[in-house]
């Protein structure tokens, strides 16, 4: 129990509380902290009921705890980001960057993990990037002339915050540069949809491709592994359409199933950011021998 | 009422890019821009189907980079305005919509689907910011009630929007559904109102002209109903419609008349029509920009373009997700293959 990595969450809004449910159930992650402003919020009401500490003093709460913590959440906001991960860097905490601030190196758990871990910051991309670039990464890595990538990402409209709909802009910058960082191609697309339907729809992740001489069957290998790697992490990840090609493009689509925690199931883009931030807090917690 | 000019916007050079899986070609854009000015027509829309930075995979790649087609449209225009459509989720404000003002724009409607006005806010504030004109755009109309509608465009009309469009994109409505709304929009909103037809039910005419009797101050119409699935409200019959029942606008019939020989001229490969699919499209209330792809993936999966449909409106996709329909034509295909598997042992 005491070997398990310390950690605090920064933000109590959906994202936070439904990272603290994760926490809670991790056996190698102990939340000790989970910090915000507004004592009341629906958040810090379920940290109550969880028995977790709470505080309205957000980062001076982490100042104050210090000397019980290893790794901090932050999912608050790309501009409070900013501002708290100078303050985490120089407190020697790790931090793991829910927000679109790109502050730190991009973490997608299936393909970079490792790297990851001597980082004290890492930035956990967006929802879409979570979903499609271990794809991307997985048919750049399998066809040496990838020309062009683009992924388009379908979500309920009701799993939309207020935060990411008042700037899509944030969302299709970051997926992009996800995108190129991880694919390395030369030009990459994202697109975003909200889908008001109800019963809500599930997250829904299409990955296109263009590229010379496409090696299908080395690809369906090479995305079948990395799905099964995710799905450690991110148990509703389903690929719903292995790569083929149509209209001279080469399709991949994944759907993703929420765990429920907090949120409703439909909501997997909010889970799989979740999930690949618990994995990297896990990843860290193995390293230093806890459990 | 009918003394008041009605505004004509001819987003032909953007529908109509749907209709021939986005291959308008700089010449077509010359030409029938020039004829546009000529016509008279208040606003000419150019681009993309689904608007700036929607080229891509999903939806269809343009044969012409946006740029280039919006300074070809530029060059010819003097009277008639440069318009383009808008997606949040497919355009940047810093990125397509700066570049777009560079070019020279001069209506930015900014479009989102019918229930997610809010979606739209930045990209209206910054056009408005920048001291351009921008217009909220609800689209997938019939999906919504007249109440939500009025509550959405309210939304846009907070974040400056000058006019607001409500677009029938599946041409799924009946006259009197656009009476409802747009009679209620009309008398709620203090910016214009304005209806984009689409004629699946073969109502794009009569859609429009209800629109007018209950008060909308703009109209979209596109040459020979160049656009989406069975096309838009032909810009040359809502002018004669409207010369027979009094209403103003700023258009020359006899050269509205004019461009509409000149689109049948240019795109005659790719007019639109009324056909069975088209007509089940409307009935299932899909995006009409679905047609040629729902056409290309059920030949590639040997299953019947109608039933795609069907299953498309089942599911209330909207407007790019295209990517649904490869999946919905691959899972019917399955089902297809799993009944004649249980049929012949």
């Amino acid at each position: 129990m005491s070997n398990r990595l310390k950690v605090a969450i920064l933000g109590t809004g959906n994202i936070g509380t439904d990272l603290l449910i994760k926490v809670v159930r991790s056996r190698l992650l102990e939340c000790r902290l989970f910090a915000g402003r507004n004592l009341a919020s629906p958040g810090m009401l379920k940290a109550n009921q969880l028995g977790v500490p709470v505080s309205a003093q957000s980062l001076q709460a982490i100042h104050d705890h210090r000397a019980e913590l290893d790794l901090v959440f932050d999912a608050t906001s790309a501009h409070d980001h900013l501002r708290h991960a100078p303050v985490l860097r120089e407190l020697g905490l790790v931090a793991v960057d829910l927000t679109p601030a790109k502050v730190g190196k991009l973490c997608v758990p299936a393909v970079n993990l490792e790297a990851c871990l001597e980082e004290p910051n890492v930035n956990m991309v967006s929802c879409g990037g979570q979903a499609s670039i271990p794809i991307a990464f997985a048919i750049a890595q399998t066809n040496p002339q990838v020309e062009y990538i683009e992924t388009i990402s379908s979500i309920a409209s009701r799993s939309a915050g207020p935060a990411t709909r008042i700037n899509l802009d944030e969302y299709l910058m970051t997926t992009e540069e996800g995108l190129q960082t991880f694919s390395r191609c030369p030009a990459v697309k994202a697109i975003l949809n909200l889908n008001p339907a109800q019963p809500c729809v599930h997250m829904q992740t299409t990955v296109l491709a263009m590229l010379k001489e496409p090696n299908l069957p080395k690809t369906r290998m090479a995305v079948a592994s990395v799905v099964k790697k995710i799905q450690r992490y991110v148990p509703g990840y389903q690929l719903i359409l292995p790569p083929m090609i149509e209209s001279n493009r080469l399709v991949v689509m994944v759907r993703v199933e929420g765990h429920g925690d907090y949120l409703p199931k439909y909501a997997g883009n909010l889970d799989i950011i979740n999930c690949a931030a618990i994995a990297i807090a896990e990843a860290h917690a193995i390293k230093r021998g806890a459990a | 009422m009918r003394s008041q000019r009605i505004l004509l916007t001819d987003p032909t050079l953007r529908d109509g890019s749907h209709a021939c899986s986005h291959q308008i070609s700089v010449h077509q854009i010359r030409r029938y821009a020039t004829a546009a000015e000529a016509a008279g027509v208040d606003y000419l829309e150019v681009g993309h189907g689904n608007g700036l930075g929607a080229s891509s995979l999903q939806v269809g790649l343009s044969l012409v980079p946006e740029q280039e087609m919006l300074r070809a449209a530029k060059a010819c225009l003097k009277a008639t305005g440069l318009s383009v459509h808008v997606m949040p989720g497919f355009a940047t404000a810093k990125r397509e919509i700066t570049n777009a003002m560079e070019i020279g724009v001069d209506l930015f409607r900014v479009g989102a689907h019918c229930t997610e006005a809010d979606l739209t806010q930045c990209h209206i504030s910054y056009v408005r910011n920048a001291g351009k004109e921008a217009w909220g755009v609800l689209m997938m109309t019939h999906m919504a009630s007249k109440d939500v509608l009025l509550e959405e465009s309210k939304k846009m009309e907070s974040y400056g929007a000058q006019g607001i469009m409500l677009m029938d994109s599946a041409g799924a409505a009946v006259p009197d559904d656009i009476r409802q709304k747009i009679g209620l929009l009309a008398d709620k909103l203090e910016v214009p109102v304005g209806f984009h037809a689409h004629n699946n039910l073969g109502l794009g005419v009569a859609n429009s002209l209800a629109a007018l009797e209950v008060g909308a101050r703009i109209l979209d119409g596109t040459a020979r109903g160049f656009g989406a699935g069975a096309g838009n409200a032909p810009l040359e019959l809502i002018v004669a419609a409207m010369r027979r029942l009094g209403y103003n606008c700023r258009a020359d019939l006899y050269k509205v008349l004019d461009a509409g020989e000149l689109a049948e001229e240019i795109f005659s490969e790719n007019l639109p029509v009324s056909n069975s699919i088209t007509i089940v499209s409307g009935l299932a209330g899909v995006f009409s920009g679905f047609a040629k792809p729902v056409q290309r993936a059920a030949k590639q999966m040997g299953v019947d373009p109608r039933d795609v449909f069907v299953e498309l409106g089942k599911r209330k996709v909207v407007g790019g997700q295209e990517d649904l329909i490869l999946e919905v034509a691959n899972e019917l295909a399955a089902r297809q293959k799993q009944a004649g598997a249980n049929q012949h042992p």
